[in-house]
């Protein structure tokens, strides 16, 4: 939805006066950065855009922009997210949260989102770690990652979010790097115009729970493939995909899942239903 | 030139990001540090403005991409730590400004018209300048201790 | 029971039961019976009980048909007719016989269980079997039928109304079904002289045949919802599956959710975005609900949840009714969590008690529980239309561009303009985090103490008017209740009288927050107060002992479900104490 703007619009019109909690060095603030780069690029009013997130660091990313924000419970980002959507069609929604919110507790509803398809950009930060909560294993943990709560590792194949979106149905898969902002901000961009469920992985290290995160920078590269709309081809590429390749990965075209509203009776007309 | 201007503007606005987080963190002394050199770099690209006489500043250039994915005299965030020092911050800026250097240079022995290859060759000089100018400033500041990332208190939870 | 009528052999009620197995139709031939009473011109309700097989189970319909519009179940059946007896003693608690009552069964199915027996009822055999198979087409629950509406002393054009309506396709079916009928009204006639049902006294136009759950869902729309997020448990799934297309009519929408985790979060998005909306579930659904709903308050975004209430705890009897979600519903937020619970009373009153839930949940932007139950919601009913009510305020809504904007401002009524997603100037946003006037985190004393008394002072300061509670009659007694305990209390009532003794009964619709004063004023000259509530643990009562300054001498009556709250128990209570 285009604004009418007064002023011009630019990267600093969706950015709030509210200081980040975040560490220096955070990939979070990239993704902030690169979101009010987007929406502006998009050239959309601030009103018209509504971000959703549940609880972790990147979820506390709402209140640092000016769109109405909606900062819910842990893991529930999504719902929230999806009701407003189909109440509110008209507006931009994204939602953003971290990976412990989004793929443990949130892991359910992440599925039927991809499943449901509704017109919605979903942001996940992934730093491979329960940030907020000091350093737990995140559900994308390596195995052999050492922490308090499992020591020596969990031990556990971690998960693999990509996979589990192409499998449940989302419309458009991609994955960045916090250390690219401007080639975030466009990927963001291409999201947001791409109709249904668009999901977004960013690399986003934590410098201080996980700071050889930093050494991402030497393991990403842009995907060696164009992007595909053949979910076989994907899924092939994606079971292979060793976390690094950047870029859109799976670009789909279903339909985005949004119920027609036009009335055809008043509320006092249901009653005939039970009239004797 | 329109790169160079836009590389500046770049470098700029992410050194007063910088500065925003250090600030933040209560890091005042970086905090300050690098809006000197948001404002240097701001400056940098007035004088290109300047220069090319633009009444306006060229809209919509994306820096280019060299040696990463970063423009070549933007700083880059992973480089960031909460108690860093100014040496560290002006390592940071020496690294960008020697990769600046580097890149004109290199545009310089490009097969392009001459006057791209000139403006290149001025641009490469300029930025040696400032290489010569960030040491001159690191020689200034002390060198951190072994200990200078030492934080007795554990992070914070909040939710 | 019978009062002033011109025939002392006629009633005023008639409570039949029809029972049966594998596939024989009890459903139907209750349902048909009900319509059939419903279309000359009677009140009446009917439940179902069922065994716990998916197919081929034995199956219970429990039907009164009445003169007079009616709120609950009698007593005792005057008849049960059984198709075969085959595990029909699980029904046995449900459906009280007693001497005066008949018990028909089959022959062909060997005789009536000794538990059904020794209720001193009088045996009947009707060979449903031989006389379906003599009519082509014919089933023995269409004989039943036809026995049923006799003994109810339903016209014959009521009982071919019912079937024609139902059998639409009709042709060979239809008349097969008609034959079966008339040939069960038929055997009715050898029974002798039986007690006929008065005439219909209300007006026949003005009469819905409506279940518990589509009462609530259509007074949820008439309240304004527009969006309600849906996960099937039982008994609520109704309520969602009558709203499905309801909605759509209306330029709503409906989301069928993975679970209840995501439904309460789906409508707090959806009102987040300006829009009324609402969800249905039971017990276990309400407890998942929990965090959620403490996100509403703290965030302060109306929704409304129904718990149509069934027997718990954890899984209990999924199908039948309880009244044990009070605790949860009161108490089952983490933290100061302030929020509005409600309770209908009748199937009727469902309709008005849910529109009302939106209308408060909305003018006061929180979260509103309304204790619906089974015994409501799947029960169906024939009854007066409920009158049209509407409520003239809406959500306070903030202005575009209104300046120095703030959500959660600590205005005197403790109310604070929301605003709406769209609208310029005012972004925001919500949080459960505890939060400043304007929306920021906070983890401030002053902050907290101020939104805290913000959020009360919000549901405090209001006037709830009169529908906080029914409060009827007068006397030195009283009794206490609330939901689908007020139909069996009311005809207790109405029994004590023809006794001299006379009481007020105070049903309670508004639960939460406490109307201290009103219930001083209600209950004023009483003496003795009688708490009548279905659960083990007298939940009302010490919800009442807490929080309402009762001088009245306080005495308790509670059980748990799953068996329906009678007008006889209350009755004896009522002489057991008044004369104590």
């Amino acid at each position: 939805m285009t604004a009418m703007p007064a002023v011009a619009i630019t990267p600093q019109t969706f950015k709030s006066d509210v200081k980040p909690v975040w560490c220096p060095g955070c990939g979070d603030y990239t993704v902030l950065s690169a979101i009010t780069k987007a929406l502006a690029m998009l050239e959309l009013a601030p009103e018209n855009v509504a971000i959703v997130s549940g609880i972790g660091c990147s979820s506390r990313i709402p209140a640092y922009t000016t769109c109405y924000g909606f900062h819910g419970v842990h893991g529930r980002a999504l719902p929230a997210a999806t009701g407003l959507k189909v109440a509110r069609p008209e507006l931009t929604v994204i939602v953003a949260g971290g990976d412990g919110d989004g793929y443990s507790i949130g892991g359910n509803h992440f599925l039927h989102a991809c499943r449901r398809n509704v017109d919605l950009t979903y942001i996940v930060m992934d730093n491979r770690v329960y940030g907020m909560t000091k350093g737990q294993p995140s559900p994308t943990t390596e195995p052999d990652w050492d922490s308090k709560l499992a020591p020596e590792g969990t031990g556990l194949r971690e998960f693999h979010p990509l996979v589990i979106a192409l499998a449940s149905g989302a419309n458009f898969i991609a994955r960045t790097f916090s250390g690219d902002p401007n080639g975030t901000a466009k990927l963001i961009v291409q999201a947001i115009r791409n109709p249904g469920f668009s999901f977004i992985e960013v690399l986003s290290p934590c410098v201080t729970f996980r700071p050889e995160q930093r050494g991402w920078k030497q393991l990403v590269r842009p995907s060696p493939v164009e992007p595909t709309d053949d979910p076989a081809r994907a899924a092939r590429r994606l079971m292979t995909d060793d976390g690094f390749n950047l870029g859109v990965l799976y670009v789909g075209n279903r339909k985005p899942y949004q119920p027609a509203k036009a009335p055809s009776a008043k509320p006092a007309d249901l009653e005939r239903e039970f009239a004797l | 030139m329109k790169q160079a201007y836009a590389m500046e503007l770049e470098a700029a606005e992410r050194y007063a990001d910088f500065a925003d987080q250090m600030e933040i963190a209560n890091n005042r002394e970086v905090a300050q540090l690098f809006r000197k050199l948001a404002g240097i770099e701001g400056k940098h690209a007035r004088q290109i403005l300047a220069q090319m006489g633009w009444k306006r500043a060229p809209l919509g250039v994306q820096p280019l991409r060299w040696e990463g994915l970063e423009g070549v005299e933007t700083g880059e965030h992973l480089e960031l730590h909460y108690l860093m020092k100014p040496f560290h911050a002006l390592s940071i800026a020496l690294k960008n400004e020697e990769r600046a250097a580097r890149f004109f240079a290199h545009v310089a022995r490009q097969d392009l018209p001459g006057a791209v290859r000139d403006a290149a060759a001025e641009m490469a000089g300029e930025e040696r300048e400032h290489v010569r100018w960030v040491k001159q400033w690191i020689a200034r500041v002390p060198q951190p201790g072994t200990d200078w990332d030492r934080d007795p208190d554990p992070p914070n939870v909040n939710d | 029971m019978s009062e002033n009528l011109p025939d002392p052999a006629m009633r005023r009620s008639i409570s039949i039961a029809m029972a049966g197995s594998g596939g024989a139709g009890v459903m139907t031939a209750g349902n048909l019976l009900l319509e059939a009473a419903a279309h000359a011109g009677y009140y009446g309700l009917m439940t179902r009980s069922s065994g716990p097989q998916i197919r081929g189970g034995e199956a219970a319909a429990m039907l009164r048909i009445a003169s007079h519009p009616i709120e609950g179940p009698d007593d005792r059946f005057d008849a049960l007719i059984a198709i075969d007896w085959l595990n029909i003693t699980r029904f046995a608690a449900e459906i009280p016989l007693d001497a005066a009552s008949l018990l028909i069964g089959d022959p062909a199915h060997g005789d009536a269980p000794e538990a059904l027996r020794k209720t001193g009822a009088r045996t009947v055999p009707v060979e449903f079997k031989k006389i379906a198979k003599s009519i082509p087409g014919g089933w023995p629950n269409m004989v039943a039928l036809g026995l049923a509406a006799e003994l109810a002393g339903i016209p014959r054009a009521g009982l071919e109304a019912a079937i024609g309506k139902s059998m639409k396709k009709g042709g060979d079916a239809r008349k097969a079904s008609l034959a079966a009928a008339q040939a069960g009204r038929a055997e009715a006639a050898a029974l002798g002289p039986w007690p006929r049902l008065a005439p219909p006294e209300g007006a026949r136009d003005a009469r819905w045949l409506v279940t518990g759950n589509q009462a609530a869902g259509y007074g949820a729309i008439r309240g304004g919802v527009r969006f309600v997020a849906a996960y099937p448990i039982t008994p609520a799934t109704e309520l969602l599956e009558w709203m499905a297309p309801a909605l759509a009519k209306v330029g709503g929408a409906l989301v069928q959710a993975e679970d209840e985790l995501a439904s309460i979060n789906m409508i707090l998005g959806a009102s987040y975005g300006g829009v009324p909306s609402l969800t249905a579930t039971s017990g276990p659904g309400l407890s998942l609900m929990s965090e959620a709903l403490g996100l509403g308050v703290a965030a302060e975004i109306p929704i409304v949840v129904v718990d149509v209430m069934r027997t718990g705890p954890s899984t209990g009897i999924a199908t039948k009714t309880e009244q044990a979600d009070l605790n949860i519903a009161l108490y089952g937020l983490h933290g100061d969590a302030p929020h509005l619970v409600l309770a209908p009373n009748s199937v009727a009153d469902c309709v008005l008690t849910t529109q009302w839930a939106v209308h408060l949940a909305e003018s006061l932007q929180v979260p509103a529980i309304v204790l619906s139950d089974q015994a409501f919601g799947q029960a169906r009913a024939v009854l007066e239309r409920p009158a049209d009510v509407s409520f003239a305020t809406r959500r306070k809504i903030a202005e575009s561009e209104a300046p120095d904007y703030k959500r959660y401002a600590l205005t005197g009524s403790g109310v604070s303009p929301m605003a709406i997603p769209g609208t310029r100037g005012t972004t925001y946003t919500a949080d459960g985090l505890e939060h400043s006037e304007r929306g920021t985190p906070s983890s401030q004393a002053s902050d907290h103490l101020a939104q805290l008394d913000k959020r009360r002072r919000k549901l405090e300061a209001i006037d709830y008017g009169e529908y906080w509670a029914d409060v009827e009659g007068e006397g030195e007694l009283a009794v206490v209740t609330f939901g689908s305990c007020t139909g069996p209390v009311r005809e207790a009532f109405a029994r004590a009288r023809a006794d001299g003794l006379a009481a007020r009964l105070v049903s309670l619709r508004l639960l939460a927050p406490v109307q201290p004063e009103r219930m001083v004023k209600a209950l004023a000259g009483v003496r003795r107060v009688l708490v009548v509530e279905q659960n083990h643990g007298a939940q009302l009562l010490r919800y009442l002992r807490a929080e309402y300054p009762i001088e009245a001498e306080l005495s308790s009556f509670h059980r748990p479900g799953p068996l329906p709250v009678r007008p006889d128990e209350i009755h004896q209570q009522l002489l057991q104490w008044s004369r104590a």
